[in-house]
């Protein structure tokens, strides 16, 4: 069949379907964000015992366990590509975009799965509850676009790094501290009950940062991905 | 007509001079050997001609029917077979297969990898996981992957590395038959695979 018979959607797909195979396969990513988050949300539930702090700081300890979850295994996506000598086929297989389109969605689907892990569990151990479940949602969706599109791009530029875990946190979180203290604002409005006026200066802030941090990653990957 | 011009191409690590002075010109049903001993930097000019490192100076040009060829335009035309370059372990051989051919494009029946398979001798083990498979047959199964995009421009790092006498012949024959359709380019010292080249371009004498 002549190569116009597949879509760019499909060829982005396929790169997601192999990584999410791979992953299915190894565990490589999923394992040590699961856990970190698990432990993290076990020990801030045991130091808090039975105190029930403001919305203010439940609001941060969430956005804290969920960067740092992710930091632990949104990187391994180009990561394990440059590890196992993988890179070098997939550059000259198909085009820059679609690789980092295929990567961003399997980043996404990564942080879906950690974010309906978080909730129910930060819900249960920490007795908090979002007054506001609609603001709340707006919250977490925009939060972990920006985290998934953010982390994807740095995580392509550190993947020949020697040190590349400690690399990739100390890059992300000047890029990603914007982001985290919009997304921390709304979900504290979302936890301390307040209404989408609340919220408008914070959406400002987060919703241009999405659209800037994946269209800047779409400009920058080719030269990123080809040295 | 498919041409690549390699014209004084240099390429120094800071003051470590690897080569200077490259010049090197193909068409379309050519092919050449880059020789030299260990390394004389015949996997940096590799990787120079793909597009994957910048020369020091000098320049490589692929061009069709006059058009100079950008990355995106020559990476489609493009395979290299290589034994520093790796599959994916965690995916089984059609799995791999199959990948490739998507993500450049094509769809392919399973008939259709089977021949591929058969062809690289690796018939019956499409299913195995390619982790599970030897370097030999990692070797045999870049080959299909490279074949799957019938490419134009084929670059050939150790055509034989890791593989059994019956898998070099395979390979070997595989060369004679693409040179007449690809601009081959291999980097070998081995007197039979360099000696199936009509042009040489001989590094660090």
């Amino acid at each position: 069949m002549p190569s116009s018979s597949v879509s760019w959607a499909a060829k982005v797909f396929a790169v997601t379907r192999k990584d999410i195979m791979a992953e299915f396969r190894t565990r490589y990513a999923i394992n040590s964000i699961l856990m970190f988050a698990l432990v993290t949300l076990t020990v801030i539930s045991v130091a808090l015992g039975i105190s029930t702090p403001d919305s203010d700081l439940m609001a941060a300890l969430f956005w804290v366990i969920l960067f740092f979850a992710a930091m632990s295994g949104l990187a391994q996506i180009f990561i394990r590509e440059e590890e196992s000598g993988t890179a070098l086929i997939l550059k000259l297989s198909t085009d820059g975009l679609v690789i980092f389109f295929g990567k961003l969605i399997f980043n996404l689907l990564l942080l879906a799965i950690l974010s309906i892990l978080i909730v129910p569990l930060f819900i249960i151990l920490l007795k908090v509850n979002p007054q506001n479940w609609t603001i709340f949602l707006i919250g977490l969706v925009l939060g972990d676009i920006g985290l998934a599109g953010a982390t994807t791009i740095i995580a392509a530029i550190v993947a020949k790094a020697t040190v590349k875990g400690t690399l990739f946190t100390v890059l992300s979180f000047p890029i990603l501290l914007p982001l985290l203290l919009a997304v921390i604002e709304i979900t504290k409005v979302a936890f301390g009950g307040g209404g989408f006026g609340d919220i408008s200066l914070s959406l400002q802030v987060l919703i241009p940062y999405d659209v800037v941090m994946i269209t800047i990653s779409v400009m920058l990957f080719d030269f990123v991905w080809r040295q | 007509m498919l041409k690549l011009e390699i014209d004084k191409l240099a390429k120094w690590f800071g003051p470590r001079k690897i080569f200077e002075d490259i010049n090197l010109n193909l068409e379309f049903g050519q092919s050449a050997a880059i020789i030299g001993p260990n390394g004389s930097g015949k996997t940096t000019l590799l990787r120079l001609i793909m597009g994957l490192s910048y020369p020091t100076s000098g320049n490589i040009i692929f061009s069709e029917n006059g058009n100079k060829l950008d990355f995106e335009q020559y990476r489609k035309k493009m395979a290299l077979v290589s034994p520093y370059l790796s599959l994916y372990d965690a995916l089984t051989g059609f799995e791999n297969l199959q990948f490739f051919a998507k993500v450049d494009g094509r769809l392919k029946s399973r008939d259709e990898f089977e021949s591929l398979l058969n062809k690289v001798g690796l018939a019956g083990r499409g299913d195995d996981f390619v982790g599970a498979y030897s370097t030999g047959m990692k070797q045999r199964l870049k080959y299909a992957v490279a074949l799957l995009k019938e490419p134009t421009i084929f670059l050939i790092d150790e055509p034989s590395a890791n593989l059994d006498e019956s898998g070099k012949q395979i390979v070997w024959e595989l060369i004679r038959s693409r040179k007449e359709n690809s601009i081959l380019i291999i980097a070998t010292n081995e007197k039979e695979e360099y000696s199936l080249a009509e042009q040489f371009c001989k590094l660090g004498s």
